[in-house]
């Protein structure tokens, strides 16, 4: 949110790069060659909505990973002389109900919601990516069994099924990332599934089969990195509503469990009204941080969309 | 049609028989004895073996879970819930009751989407790529982003604590005679909160559907004709976009059923988000199937309600081949 015009300045040195490389060149090593991956890049930095998005997500999660370095306190650290104290040059904004230093579990939460939000799409991918190319390669049976599956999974709330598969297996960070991915991967699987079907019928995947490859190595060498585009934007979105979902399973009570601190749980405080009417250091600033970087992550994916959208690759953009 | 819809109900039988298996099996699979969540911790230590086993017994918890599952849907079919771990109000009744209260939020909150979501979606796209729709973008975007019970918590501080014109919470003044007006003034916070997302999704919904029909051949001919520019946009677009609407608004009501689970804690809205936070915490897994039936009762509703409105929307699509 700070920085937004910052990376702008990098834009006018692009055309340049944009044309005529290889002619000059010649040697294959030339840095100026205009590959996908440049491209995309470019394409990435006119998003600047985008480029200020993944410059918050950067810090954010650089201080998630040093929090043992950067937070002043520890998390679960008590000062129960000092409860419920507004901002001040020793907590900088103010200690909870058990004198614990919130700045100091803002940044601990900060790591239990970026992972839970990164582990959950892993898995949900993971799995997405494994039965959507069973389903889209072999067709048949398998894509019979895959998609029905996919209706029934489907057929319910993806916030109501991980409720239920939380009551099974009680509130933790980990079983909150494990329901969130093992139910997330119906829409990644559907659109895995769709982009296989489309390259499968391609020439080249013809030609890779004419001449022997196994079917193993035509999905992993030559079939996956064409869904990959589509896929990251999609696990990107995903990102996104599995952080906004671990912060209301949290909040619920059905998530993160204190001592450990999520942004979602330390909102739960603000159930109480002398909380939520009187120290508004204890709920604004897990609010504000859930917000900004959903907000962030969600402009990143809208980011990558522009950038990896095959149908704009080869125009002049 | 009527043989299409007759059709998709028979579909949805064996889908509905899947998830209540699914989730009856999870639940009746899940580590912890069933005694503990009946008698409660407390009593099960000072409970003897034999005493655990004849509460096992008496709620047919001896059983494989494969014979129990088949009772409980034996006793569905005759509108029968049984009864929770906990209390002796039967489950059917305590779903029955709370049932009013979500539909009356999750309606007002489906209303105030539309109202406001539709008409930024059509000037969105009328006014595409000025900078008024971008402005109106990245609001959507927030709409989407920021989580309700950030809003709700913000919307309870400044219109209940801070303003004092509105209720913090509930669905009534406790004690009070009913009234319309208090009814009115605790529903507007919960179904606006409610709402917001949702209004988001219709915006940009709106917008996409908006701009692929100002795209279309026929809307160029209309102005080729000659005809003002708004004739062009109320007779000929208006028709065409708008109408695709109704089974958005269908296909969209699981998620708000979601949504309400959250609303409904934050608002203390005595419905069925609120029965299952408090049962999903305390595992009374009785109360959970049947919530689990209403909500695949009403998803598999819905999505045949989408299907359908689809069909009397939009005359290019049969179900039925014989036509």
């Amino acid at each position: 949110m700070d920085a937004p015009q910052t990376l702008t300045q990098q834009t006018p040195q692009e055309p340049l790069a944009a044309s005529g490389a290889t002619l000059t060149g010649g040697s294959l090593t030339n840095p100026k060659i205009d590959t996908p991956g440049r491209r995309t890049w470019r394409r990435f930095k006119k998003h600047r909505l985008a480029v200020a998005g993944s410059i918050f997500i950067l810090i954010l999660a650089l201080t998630a990973i040093g929090a043992d370095f950067i937070a002043p306190y520890e998390y679960q650290e008590q000062d129960l002389e000092r409860y419920r104290e507004g901002p001040s040059a020793a907590h900088w904004l103010g200690t909870d109900s058990y004198g614990r230093d919130v700045l100091s579990r803002l940044i601990y939460g900060g790591r239990v919601s970026l992972s839970v939000g990164l582990v959950a799409v892993i898995i949900a991918q993971g799995i997405a990516v494994v039965l959507g190319s069973i389903a889209g390669y072999y067709g048949g049976a398998s894509d019979w069994i895959v998609m029905r599956l996919v209706d029934v999974v489907m057929a319910f709330p993806w916030l109501i099924m991980v409720i239920m598969m939380v009551s099974l297996l009680g509130p933790s960070v980990f079983n909150a990332m494990l329901a969130i991915g093992i139910l997330g991967w119906t829409i990644p699987t559907r659109l895995v599934r769709g982009q296989i079907l489309a390259i499968r019928e391609m020439d080249y995947i013809l030609a890779a089969r004419s001449v022997g490859v196994k079917a193993r190595r035509t999905i992993f060498r030559h079939i996956l990195p064409g869904v990959m585009g589509p896929l990251v934007v999609s696990a990107t979105f995903m990102v996104a509503t599995a952080i906004l979902m671990e912060a209301g399973l949290s909040f619920l009570g059905l998530g993160v469990q204190p001592p450990i601190a999520s942004w979602g749980n330390m909102m739960f405080a603000a159930m109480e009204l002398i909380i939520l009417e009187d120290m508004p250091w204890l709920w604004v600033p897990p609010g504000v941080a859930i917000a900004l970087s959903v907000l962030a992550i969600n402009f990143i994916g809208d980011g990558l969309r522009d950038a990896l959208d095959p149908k704009g690759m080869l125009g002049s953009k | 049609m009527t043989k299409y819809i007759i059709q998709r109900i028979l579909v949805s039988i064996p889908v509905f028989l899947g998830i209540t298996l699914l989730v009856y099996g999870l639940y009746a699979l899940s580590p912890g004895d069933p005694v503990v969540n009946i008698v409660g911790i407390d009593q099960f230590t000072r409970m003897s073996a034999d005493q655990r086993e004849q509460v096992r017994v008496q709620y047919g918890f001896d059983k494989p879970w494969t014979v129990r599952y088949v009772r409980w849907l034996g006793k569905l079919l005759q509108g029968d819930l049984g009864y929770p771990l906990k209390g002796a109000k039967p489950v059917a009744l305590q779903i029955r009751e709370r049932i009013p209260s979500t539909l009356l939020l999750m309606a007002t909150a489906l209303l105030l989407a539309l109202i406001v979501g539709v008409p930024i979606g059509i000037i969105m796209a009328l006014k595409q790529y000025s900078a008024l729709d971008m402005v109106l973008t990245v609001m959507v975007f927030a709409l989407l982003s920021v989580p309700s019970f950030f809003v709700g918590l913000g919307a309870i501080y400044i219109f209940s604590l801070k303003l004092d014109i509105l209720p913090t919470y509930g669905m009534m003044t406790i004690g009070a005679p009913f009234s319309l007006i208090d009814r009115a003034r605790h529903l507007i916070m919960p179904a606006a909160i409610l709402g917001l997302a949702t209004a988001g999704i219709f915006a940009r919904y709106t917008r996409a559907s908006m701009l692929d029909v100002m795209r279309s051949e026929y809307v160029t001919t209309a102005r080729a004709k000659g005809l003002k520019e708004r004739v062009v946009v109320v007779r000929h677009v208006f028709r065409n976009a708008l109408l695709p609407i109704v089974t958005i608004v269908a296909a969209d009501l699981p998620a708000l059923l979601a949504g309400a689970i959250i609303t409904e804690q934050i608002f203390q809205w005595p419905g069925i988000g609120m029965l299952t936070v408090k049962r999903t915490s305390e595992r009374d897994y009785p109360v959970l199937m049947g919530i689990t039936v209403l909500t695949a009762i009403m998803i598999l509703f819905s999505n045949l309600l989408a299907d359908i409105l689809y069909a009397a929307v939009d005359p290019r699509i049969r179900y039925d081949k014989s036509h």
